[in-house]
């Protein structure tokens, strides 16, 4: 129920709703309760035809290569 | 694709393991850990993640599908609304099949000429309505906090655009208090709360603050395979060192504080009430009901419901499944009067139920 996906916005139009590509397919969603202002190229998440939050890319590649590394030098 | 091919890595879920075996190790005592959410129930039968997790790990499927929790009277109120002459009710797809006390169905309607309409987005409906303004638009307000925001938006998206023709029918629920139900259960130990992470993008931290005051471990936790084993990873982590407090695991989508936006279209509309969980019974506070403000958006001021009788279907176990106390195979229904294919109770019926899960991931383990 609570399932939802990042897409990547494509273009916004004047309504508050953003054309988003989820893996290959593109869908409508609406911005009107994203928290922060998104623009073309952004990542969101989306939930029920909504956009609930832009994906914050610098936790997400910093995170990565934290994993990476405990994983290569095995400090458990 | 970005975002989430980079969590289902092997080598990273592998590793992610080795270290989740390492911790439990040392903790040298059974660990009980619960997924609170229906979405991470499922990716741990998809991913196989049960049989990775060493054994003195036990991992708990909690309440959290909000059609499985939906009270069977509420079941029934939709049934009636949707059968009303004049009203196109609207709905998302999971709530088609679930059962009412009768045996009847969204999707029977459906078949009976009633105009039940599955939607992807709120938004349709308020589309729909502006579009059909003979019709009686009844939208079915179901979901927790991820949902409740998208179904407000849409409200005031009506109110502005002077639509008159629509109302919905809120069955929304809230997760803090029934973990708060959870903790308080004392036929169920849990050490450490997965806790949902699409839930957590809106809520932030503050709706787990109970569950470190209480001494248990919680992660928000995302819904790839490394995302799930790191999430248990901090569990443990937090178990081992004896200090407890809302770790956040999917930092790439959850800030600690939260999407206060969403909450605040979400508190425009809605008020908090009781609300009937199925298998939890009756929790204050845990039900979104609208605001009198809202009151001509209120399906339930708009029509009069007449008194009904519901009751359970007999033998069914959702409840105890939903509250963690009993396994799905431990129901005497399961996978043999009760599978997806002709499910008899909730659990059974949507996709993301813990019986539904258990029947396509977890037999026979």
């Amino acid at each position: 129920m609570c399932i939802a996906f990042p897409g990547k916005i494509l273009s916004i139009d004047p309504d508050n709703f953003a054309v988003i590509e989820i893996s290959g397919t593109r869908r409508e969603v609406s911005l009107d309760i994203v928290d922060e202002p998104v623009t073309v190229g952004d990542y969101v998440i989306c939930h029920a035809g909504y956009a609930i939050q832009r994906i914050d890319e610098e936790a997400a590649l910093e995170k990565l290569s934290f994993l990476q590394e405990l994983i290569d030098n095995e400090i458990y | 694709m970005k975002y989430i091919d980079e969590y289902r890595s092997p080598d990273l879920v592998r590793g992610l393991l080795d270290a989740v075996a390492i911790l439990a190790a040392g903790i040298g005592r059974d660990v009980s850990l619960m997924e609170i959410c229906g979405t991470h129930t499922h990716a741990v039968g998809r991913y196989g993640l049960r049989r990775l997790l060493p054994g003195t790990l036990r991992l708990v499927s909690g309440p959290g599908c909000p059609v499985c929790v939906t009270s069977i009277g509420d079941v029934d109120r939709a049934l009636h609304l949707a059968g009303l002459p004049g009203v196109t009710f609207a709905t998302f797809g999971d709530m088609l099949r679930v059962p009412g006390t009768g045996g009847e169905n969204l999707a029977r309607l459906r078949a009976a000429g009633k105009d039940v309409r599955v939607i992807a987005s709120p938004a349709d409906a308020v589309r729909f309505a502006e579009e059909n303004p003979a019709r009686q638009v009844v939208l079915l307000g179901i979901g927790f906090e991820t949902t409740a925001p998208t179904v407000a938006a849409a409200v005031l998206r009506a109110r502005e655009r002077g639509v008159g023709n629509l109302s919905v029918f809120s069955a929304h629920k809230t997760v803090p208090q029934a973990i708060r139900a959870l903790i308080a259960d004392r036929s169920l130990n849990i050490d450490g709360f997965l806790c949902p992470g699409h839930v957590s993008v809106i809520t932030g931290v503050e709706a787990y603050r109970m569950i470190p005051q209480a001494g248990r471990a919680a992660a928000i936790t995302g819904f790839e395979p490394a995302d799930i084993a790191e999430g248990v990873l901090l569990l443990l982590r937090q178990i081992a060192d004896g200090r407890f407090e809302v770790a956040i695991q999917y930092a790439r989508g959850v800030k600690a504080q939260g999407n206060a936006r969403a909450r605040e279209v979400m508190a425009e509309v809605f008020e908090p009430g009781d609300a009937e969980w199925r298998g939890l019974g009756v929790i204050p506070g845990s039900g979104l009901r609208i605001r009198r403000e809202f009151e001509a958006f209120d399906a339930l001021r708009r029509f009069t419901l007449p008194e009904i009788r519901s009751a359970e279907f007999r033998g069914c176990r959702c409840g105890d499944v939903l509250r963690g106390v009993m396994s799905p195979d431990q129901c005497g229904l399961f996978g043999e009067a009760c599978t997806p294919a002709s499910p008899l109770g909730p659990c059974m019926v949507s996709g993301e139920g813990t019986c539904a899960a258990y029947y396509k991931y977890e037999r026979g383990l």
